[in-house]
């Protein structure tokens, strides 16, 4: 009881911080699975997400601010998709990933630009953001939504996954691109939904997030990002509910570090775990076998 | 596809470039003496860095000349961006440098001043270090001045502040790889300790925004008081985690959290915010009012303040920086930066909006006292509390 | 391609420019005065050059090896701390490491060597923890390569990139603190006099990365890049290339580092974030990936860029244009646009993957004019060949249309499209044929 009475806070904040990375991590692992890519600018566009609510909710109410939100975030990553990466997808890899850094430094300095490097608070909602009481912890609402939603939505998506046609099409193209395109899937459309799941999830990410660390500043997208990515690769790339139990691997044992004293190394951990799964087991926790195409 | 893209991102660009073409009123005519502004308008000390600027801006609107040697100069003020970072902090100086400037502003964060010394000191540019209270600042640069106090000062005056309270075990939070929030916490922790009381010490990493663990820390160790004299930008969100876990002790800081930033963040929350700092509001109503009217006449000047406005010590620090500047100018009567640096030494401004100012052997100003100020969370604003000595 | 020099020539033309740029760079440090804005020029030329040397050794590992690697910053961040630690003289090290009390090592290299060898112990004692800084570096790559270089690209790229980031915490971490000085600047260490010491540092480094591309050892990173499976065939050992590269890559970005150190007078971990990379990444890419004149061209544009002659976007004014749009932050909004519109659709830079050769350049400036000339001509051959590509491709659209409409009008009048082929009823199985 003593053990859950000193560490009950760090795992509350664990839960949720995951809970919020996995929302994340959808969205790189569904478009790795798919374009072999990693969208370095996923993160930024999580950060634009939560930058556009602030400018957003001084205008409009609450709840039309937010369906705006999830739906900016869904314009930017598909037209991001459109303009950066789909000219370059015969080029070699390495192309691919260096327009995607290059969308992330030009996300980044916009945002500069636009906030003239000032953090932004995030707007209040106030149900959000309320203080309850859990056992000993005392903690906000939104850490006890998080994780509920989370799983609602995962839920939701793995049904999409493996009950609908688009689905279907999904899986099929992450298995074997050029075959799928051969038997008249239109990997177009495939891969234009796949960024707008990937988005709007990131978008409500961001709603989560931002509500809870109330602090945007662009540079506030990438440390999220890359810990959502090192928790996709975790739970095996392309895995939607291999990156959610990464990403709540990270979140809680990032805050038990912390809790532990180490503090300093509470970021280096995450890519201390990259890296020992990468060596101990590349395909991650729920990855399949990788199906190498030369 | 391509070449319509190509057509627009251009076209875009040239819009932006364009947009307001014209409208350039350049040097003028006339005898112009220039003051360079080395600032951070980016990076974790971008609003501290703007308030500052601020400060400096309105001093030149309210004394847009200056007479060095019976002759009437336009001061022209230089601004360059050093980013809060201090690898970009030594080419934004070198620029500045390089433009021709007689004398050097800033910067708002001891690490960036530290970085550029050296070129100031290559060049033989008279610098005068506004807010960067760490010690090394001027230590080995014989052209860097500055107009505030040092850490290992405001660190004796924090902790007999939290040890005259009553205040026995204190939980330090430090940002790593900052020079400020490092150097603060040690001083405090060298002068608590010394007084009877213990120190739980942690540090976060760059870019951290989830302070959930280390309020949860401050709380499980059982401490009387939470010291994080951090940037602004972390200080919201520590506010803002403090006030959901219900911290039940004092957070103390430093100078940086003398801000509206902090106010906003802490209005309408069950905390306790303690500063030290350099200037009370309403100690020079003249400035006071002035500048209040001057920032919302100007839309710009009110983002950079962060929305209202209310006066952050810095602001009032950048504008005393910029009178200090004047008189070394009127002092050397000439505008070659090795004739102020000869004169800067001997100086004594009096009328100045935080306390006379002259230097020290080292260049440091002599300040004796800080000002103790406690957020009024009801309305937002900062309260007096009392003037702190170190002894 | 007719040759239009010999190749004696060349080399004299090639060395006389180096010669001329140097005498250049040594001239204008010392003459030009703090208060010119040509200043920024040989600043410009000073960061340039250390850059151009990392952003050379990232091309032999990304360009020539096609090991896609992200963790340059942090090796030139072991680089600059070993260089300025064992630099900084003992009379300053009670200042320097004031929370620490003055630091576990209490010499500088440079000191013990100036006092038993004078002015050339001076130089000496730069260079021993110069070299020494390349060699940790390549030290730690070679441990860190043995795991990572087993990764596929991508996997590659985000375990170096994290390498970096722990390097990071660890070298700010506080237990450290008597020697990496925690989170606090490290500063007073030894640096050079003129502007002329990193560019003739860096040239000699990048002379030697390019006298490896054109070893034998270059001629297997290469056929690695372009096909792994094929230059294993051929006998060129996987592995220990990999590493070779990965490990001469890391000491020159340890040397940079080093330089770089140098050259900012005071250095702490901070800056050598993910962002540093991508910048260096960027160089490279102008440059021209494959390509080591196009990153040294590549860095001095990317830094001229960024700290000269686009500064005045965010003051306001620039080329005599002022406009409201020009406030801070819109320097980086611009030069990030131009370096989106370069990955996009000119992606092989500047120079592509070919290097500077006498030949072409005289050739192309011979041609220059007649070029020029008739662009409008080929800028004309151009529109009406796109435009009649255009026609084409609609004159198709509109056959497909038409068939399907076609198609569609039979269908409606219960026309059959096509014959079905003739089904049969007997199903021939034939693992139950004996029964």
């Amino acid at each position: 009881m003593g053990f859950l009475h000193t560490w009950l806070p760090y795992i509350l904040a664990g839960i949720a911080v995951g809970g919020q990375y996995a929302l994340i991590a959808i969205g790189y692992t569904m478009v790795y699975g798919i374009l072999r890519l990693i969208n370095f600018a996923h993160g930024d566009v999580f950060m634009w997400s939560g930058l556009i609510m602030v400018y957003l909710i001084t205008v409009l109410p609450l709840w039309v601010s937010v369906i705006l939100v999830i739906l900016f975030a869904i314009i930017l990553g598909t037209t991001i998709e459109k303009v950066a990466y789909r000219p370059l997808r015969t080029a070699p890899r390495m192309s691919i990933m260096i327009s995607a850094i290059g969308v992330s430094y030009l996300l980044q300095n916009f945002a500069l630009y636009i906030t003239g490097g000032l953090t932004k608070t995030y707007p209040t909602i106030a149900w959000l953001q309320k203080t309850v009481t859990i056992g000993t912890a005392t903690t906000k609402m939104v850490t006890v939504i998080t994780p509920i939603l989370t799983i609602v939505l995962v839920a939701l998506l793995v049904l999409l996954i493996q009950k609908t046609k688009i689905g279907m099409a999904m899986r099929a193209v992450s298995r074997d691109f050029e075959t799928s395109s051969l038997m008249g899937i239109d990997i177009n459309r495939v891969i234009t939904v796949t960024f707008v799941i990937g988005c709007g999830l990131a978008a409500i990410g961001s709603v989560l997030y931002f509500s809870n660390y109330t602090g945007i500043q662009p540079m506030s997208g990438a440390m999220p990002g890359l810990k959502a990515f090192v928790a996709a690769v975790f739970g095996g790339i392309g895995s939607v509910p291999g990156a959610v139990v990464g990403a709540f691997v990270i979140g809680v044992a990032e805050n038990l570090i912390k809790g532990a004293g180490w503090t300093t190394f509470s970021d280096a951990f995450t890519f201390v775990l990259l890296i020992v799964i990468l060596m101990v087991k590349p395909t991650g926790l729920f990855g399949e076998k990788n199906i190498d195409k030369v | 596809m391509k070449k319509f893209l190509v057509l627009m991102l251009s076209l875009l660009l040239a819009m932006m470039s364009l947009a307001a073409c014209g409208g350039g009123s350049g040097g003028g005519g006339g005898d112009t003496v220039k003051i360079g502004v080395f600032e951070p308008a980016s990076g974790d000390n971008g609003a501290g860095g703007k308030q500052e600027t601020l400060g400096i801006y309105y001093a030149n609107e309210v004394q847009p000349t200056v007479e060095i040697g019976g002759k009437e100069y336009k001061v022209e003020l230089v601004p360059a961006d050093n980013e809060s970072d201090n690898a970009k902090a030594v080419t934004a100086a070198q620029s500045l440098v390089s433009q021709n400037v007689s004398i050097i502003l800033g910067s708002y964060g001891s690490g960036v001043s530290i970085a550029a010394a050296d070129v100031f000191a290559d060049a033989g540019m008279p610098a005068i270090g506004v807010t960067c209270t760490n010690p090394q600042v001027t230590a080995d640069c014989e052209q860097y001045f500055r107009i505030c106090f040092l850490d290992p000062f405001q660190g004796t005056v924090l902790a007999n502040y939290a040890l005259e309270n009553g205040m026995k075990k204190a939980y330090c939070l430090s940002k790593l790889g900052d020079d400020y929030s490092v150097g603060l916490v040690n001083y405090f922790k060298e002068a608590f300790t010394k007084g009877g009381g213990t120190v739980v010490e942690e540090q976060f990493p760059d870019k951290n925004s989830d302070f959930t663990s280390y309020v949860a820390n401050a709380k499980k160790e059982g401490c009387d008081v939470f010291f994080s004299p951090v940037s602004t930008e972390a200080a919201a969100l520590i506010i803002d985690q403090a006030e959901a876990q219900a911290l039940g002790m004092p957070i103390l800081a430093g100078d940086t959290w003398d801000s509206n930033v902090i106010t906003g963040a802490a209005k309408g929350k069950k905390v306790d915010v303690v500063v030290t700092t350099f200037y009370q509001e309403g100690g020079n109503a003249e400035f006071d009012t002035g500048i209040k009217e001057w920032i919302e006449s100007d839309s710009t000047a009110m983002t950079n303040n962060g929305g209202n406005s209310d006066v952050a010590a810095v602001t009032a620090m950048g504008y005393d920086a910029y009178f200090v500047a004047l008189e070394a100018m009127k002092a050397a009567g000439s505008t070659a930066p090795a004739d102020i640096l000869a004169a800067l030494p001997s100086l004594q401004v009096t009328n100045l909006v935080c306390g006379d100012v002259s230097f020290n052997e080292v260049g440091d100003a002599n300040k004796t006292e800080a000002f103790v100020k406690k957020c009024n969370t009801e309305t937002g604003s900062w309260e007096f509390l009392k003037k702190q000595s170190a002894e | 391609m007719d040759k239009t020099l010999n190749s004696k020539t060349k080399t004299l033309l090639s060395i006389a420019c180096i010669a001329a740029f140097l005498v250049f760079v040594y001239i204008g440090d010392n003459t030009i005065p703090p208060g010119s804005s040509w200043k920024m020029m040989i600043t410009v030329i000073e960061k340039g050059s250390i850059f151009a040397l990392v952003a050379a050794s990232m091309n032999l590992l990304n360009g020539f090896t096609g090991l896609f690697s992200l963790g340059q910053a942090g090796f030139m961040l072991i680089g600059a701390y070993t260089y300025a630690i064992f630099t900084i003289p003992g009379k300053s090290h009670d200042a320097v490491y004031q929370y620490f009390d003055g630091g576990l090592i209490k010499w500088s290299i440079v000191e013990i060597l100036e006092g038993k060898l004078g002015v050339l112990g001076h130089y000496i004692g730069m260079f021993i923890p110069m070299i020494g800084a390349g060699l940790i570096v390549a030290l730690i790559a070679f441990l860190i390569g043995i795991p990572v270089l087993r990764l596929k690209s991508d996997y590659l790229a985000i375990a170096t990139l994290g390498f970096a980031e722990i390097l990071r915490a660890f070298f700010q971490w506080n237990t450290l603190g008597p020697i990496t000085n925690g989170s606090n600047v490290l500063r007073k260490y030894t640096t050079y006099g003129n502007a002329i010491f990193p560019v003739i540092i860096a040239g000699i480094c990048i002379a030697i990365i390019m006298l490896l591309i054109n070893s034998t050892y270059g001629r297997a990173f290469r056929a690695i890049r372009d096909d792994e499976i094929a230059a294993e065939a051929m006998g060129v050992n996987l592995f220990k290339h990999k590493e070779m590269s990965f490990v001469i890559s890391s000491f020159f970005a340890g040397i940079s580092g080093a330089l770089l150190a140098m050259f900012q007078t005071t250095i702490n971990a901070t800056p050598f974030n993910t962002v540093m990379t991508y910048e260096i990444l960027l160089i490279v890419v102008i440059g021209g990936i494959g390509s080591i004149t196009g990153s040294i061209i590549g860095a001095f544009l990317f830094t001229a860029a960024s700290e000269w002659w686009l500064r005045g976007l965010d003051a306001g004014r620039w080329l005599g244009i002022s406009s409201s749009l020009m406030r801070p932050g819109f320097r980086k909004v611009v030069f990030a646009v131009l370096i989106m519109l370069i990955v996009l659709f000119y992606a092989q830079g500047i120079m592509g993957s070919r290097e500077f050769s006498w030949d072409r350049f005289i050739a192309w400036w011979k041609n220059l004019p007649s070029n020029l000339k008739s662009w409008p001509e080929r800028h004309k051959a151009k529109a009406t060949a796109r435009k009649e590509a255009r026609a084409t491709k609609a004159a198709a659209k509109a056959k497909a249309k038409a068939a399907k409409e076609e198609g569609e009008a039979k269908k409606a009048s219960g026309e059959k499209l096509f014959t079905p082929l003739p089904t049969s009823n007997e199903v021939m199985v034939f693992g139950k044929e004996g029964k």
